[in-house]
């Protein structure tokens, strides 16, 4: 940490604000009720200590919550008219809006992301999600994709834990929206605010059975997927889990939406405004400890600048502050749980052994909990692992080219194509980059902007389909 | 009656705008619907169908990367060369689907509008399915359609033209390049197709023609790590789902197709333009 007059007091946000219960249960026909499955704890990754049990759902539990769910759709949700729908999603807006402090605080709980993301940026957008989408269920017709485009049915959808209650947001909004009725598989490690979200559909008073969601591990993720009353699955999370569900679906009437892995590259040319990109590149890959999919793993700097740029991202980094997710002045949380950082962990041990020139800040770091230090590696080649592989980690690749042809080839050297960035101060070049650049996403200028109204997904397998915009309702519709 | 022996033909494959002999050396006799010899066709093996998908990816970047105007030009001209061609698309209809001669006139004629249809969206795609979206902040963000990649198409097997035009004019039309393995019974349409196609506009390799058997080729087109996406129309109904899961190992965008083979004289809509384009969204900030 940089020699500095100031020092931070802690601001710990309180704890209590998350309401947080010792049992939390499934949510299936509009009744929480106790599933089958093998009990979960869920771990707070910031301290290790168990914040809840949660009982989960058994493969018997799946089948009653799709059941319900296509009696949903069939006798209420899936004849209501757009307008009466629209309603109920802008209630689930304003429930999220007014619980906004209880989600952020039991997020950062049980995810370990920084209070500051969750409050700011994951919780508002969530609630925006169903703002936005909410307008569109009266509004089909305008969509562009005929005049009376029809719901598909059930649809099943499971998520991951980086974002837990966005994801949500993102996957049931536009079901909703669209006529279709849900049923959820909320992370292992990160079930909490789901249901939650679960209760704020009884306050709405969402006809039982429209939204299903039902706590487990793969195993159920699985079942769901499988289930044969299924008409639609969206999955957000590895490619390597996307892959198998694709194999499952394979062969059936299912429609399916994939959101898979990254290793976006973020690529600094020798015009950018260095500060700002800067920001940009740190916002780019520790924003969220680096969970994130679109995050931008591969720096791609010109090489006359690589110097300067490290020097400057090594300063900027070291004054990042790691710890306590609820504490107001953190930047980076913990680390969702210990097998993922001891994914992380052998990543980097790669990187060391394959060559590359490793620099971990030097702030301090908890000493109970998951957490990871923001670690940089420069001199990477093309092919080290740390610049193949996703890590899903504070962890940077530095990578250097010297023409715009070679920065695109470089960038565009991955089976992946979710995202990428580009610095420049010349717009005749971001349009040439941005036209070149095999991802669902191209940040110019800026990096990790969302917003409902703006389709977000994949390129090769980084999956396909998109979540959001007019784009992102096709996934919902029988067109 | 003539003393004249006509002269028969063993077609070739046409991969990367030439026209090569199947590497295997292989190939199959091609007969009218009522048993009579017509011609050879080449058998187009495994190592064909990766030439043939690395002439499609070379061809991609300078294909997708024209303009759209461009290639729409390019795709209106095809029409025309097909125009030009018309009576001997008549007649090999005619012989392969064994339909009255004034049937396979109304095919052809259909199969050459369907062409110009698609011709057509090149340059209207991009404003049809894009949108500028109004973010909640100070950014201009806009979304554009591109093209998939190499897209692996197993072609109808009955309908030997139109069915075969309406699956390969799409792809070629959203900038994507293409893979086809062609009707096996009946390829003799699909080998004159080559033929205008290599003597139209259309730069080599963005269109590749295998005369072959989907069930030996399809599950090489599908597990190909270099295809982007792939159209299962032609593979017979048990084999799609194999297909299905042999595409899963590289993510790839698997066209959902009806299990019969549609009526392809329907008006057809952008359902398949769609599948072979993928939503890029760009952001960037605005300030001064």
């Amino acid at each position: 940490m940089p020699d500095s007059p100031f020092e931070y007091a802690p601001a710990p946000e309180s704890r209590d604000i998350a309401n947080l219960k010792p049992a939390y249960r499934p949510f299936i026909n509009g009744e929480f009720a106790d599933g089958g499955g093998e009990p979960l704890k869920s771990v707070n990754p910031a301290t290790e200590e168990v914040l809840a049990e949660v009982s989960t759902a058994s493969k018997s539990d799946v089948d009653t919550a799709v059941k319900a769910a296509r009696r949903a759709y069939e006798k209420t949700w899936g004849r209501m008219p757009g307008a009466e729908r629209a309603k109920y999603i802008f209630r689930l807006a304003r429930l999220i809006q007014e619980r906004a402090r209880e989600l952020a605080v039991l997020e950062s709980l049980d995810n370990g992301k920084p209070i500051k993301e969750s409050r700011d940026s994951d919780i508002p957008t969530a609630a925006a999600h169903f703002f936005y989408h909410a307008g569109w269920a009266d509004k089909l017709d305008y969509a562009g994709y005929g005049p009376d485009p029809r719901p598909l049915g059930v649809a099943g959808q499971v998520i991951p834990w980086n974002f837990p209650l966005l994801m949500l947001a993102w996957k049931i909004a536009p079901a909703l929206a669209t006529g279709n009725t849900v049923v959820l598989k909320p992370a292992e490690t990160t079930p909490l605010t789901a249901l939650v979200f679960a209760e704020i559909c009884q306050q709405a008073e969402l006809p039982p059975g429209v939204v299903n969601i039902l706590p487990g591990a793969g195993d159920i993720g699985a079942e769901l997927v499988g289930h044969p009353d299924v008409n639609k699955i969206a999955f957000t999370g590895s490619t390597e889990v996307g892959k198998l569900i694709q194999r499952t679906v394979a062969g059936t009437p299912k429609k399916l939406t994939l959101e898979l892995g990254g290793k976006a590259a973020n690529v600094v040319f020798d015009d950018a405004p260095l500060d700002q990109a800067v920001e940009g590149i740190v916002n780019g890959i520790f924003f969220n400890q680096g969970h994130v999919c679109c995050a931008g793993s591969r720096l791609l700097v010109q090489e006359s600048i690589v110097d300067e740029v490290l020097a400057k991202l090594r300063y900027r980094v070291s004054t990042l502050r790691i710890g306590d997710p609820l504490d107001k002045n953190t930047d980076i949380g913990a680390i969702n749980s210990r097998e993922q950082l001891t994914k992380i962990q052998e990543l980097v041990d790669s990187g060391d052994t394959e060559g590359a020139r490793r620099w971990t800040s030097p702030c301090p770091v908890p000493e109970r909990g998951f957490f990871f230090a923001p670690t940089v590696f420069s001199d990477v080649q093309q092919s080290m692992r740390i610049a193949r592989e996703e890590i899903f980690g504070p962890v940077l690749s530095v990578l250097t080219f010297r023409t715009p042809e070679e920065a695109v080839t470089k960038a565009n050297n991955t089976p992946y194509g979710l995202s990428a960035g580009i610095w420049t101060e010349k717009g005749s070049r971001i349009l040439w980059m941005a036209n070149r650049l095999r991802a669902g996403v191209v940040w110019a200028n800026t990096f990790n902007r969302f917003d409902p109204a703006a389709p977000f997904g994949g390129y090769q397998e980084s999956g396909f389909g998109r979540e959001g915009g007019r784009t992102g309702l096709e996934a919902y519709l029988d067109v | 009656m003539s003393d004249r022996l006509s002269v028969t033909k063993t077609y070739k494959l046409y991969v990367g705008g030439k026209f090569p002999r199947s590497e295997s050396g292989r190939s199959y006799p091609v007969s009218d619907a009522k048993g009579k010899f017509l011609a050879n066709a080449a058998h187009a093996s495994r190592k064909d169908v990766r030439d043939a998908v690395v002439a499609a990816r070379k061809a991609f970047g300078g294909w997708s990367g024209a303009t759209a105007y461009n290639r729409g030009q390019v795709l209106f001209r095809v029409a025309e060369v097909l125009e030009g061609r018309r009576e001997q698309f008549v007649s090999e209809v005619s012989a392969c689907e064994g339909v009255p001669v004034e049937k396979a006139e109304s095919l052809v004629d259909t199969a050459i509008d369907r062409w110009v249809w698609y011709a057509g969206w090149t340059d209207k795609i991009a404003t049809v399915l894009g949108a500028a979206n109004p973010v909640a902040g100070p950014y201009f963000s806009f979304t554009v359609p591109e093209p998939t990649g190499v897209v692996g198409v197993l072609a109808p097997q009955r309908s030997s033209l139109l069915g075969l035009v309406s699956v390969l004019a799409p792809v070629l039309a959203t900038g994507c390049t293409a893979v086809v393995v062609s009707s096996a019974e009946r390829p003799l349409p699909a080998i004159t197709l080559s033929e205008v196609l290599a003597t139209s506009d259309v730069p080599g390799g963005v269109a590749n023609i295998l005369t072959g058997h989907a069930a030996e080729l399809g599950p090489w087109l599908a597990s190909h790590g270099d295809v982007n996406a792939l159209d299962p129309t032609g593979a017979a109904e048990a084999d799609r789902a194999e297909l299905a899961k042999a595409a899963a190992g590289t993510v790839k965008r698997v066209l959902s197709v009806p299990a019969e083979e549609p009526d392809w004289t329907e008006r057809p809509d952008i359902k398949r333009l769609r599948r072979y384009l993928e939503a890029k969204t760009v952001w960037h900030p605005l300030g001064v």
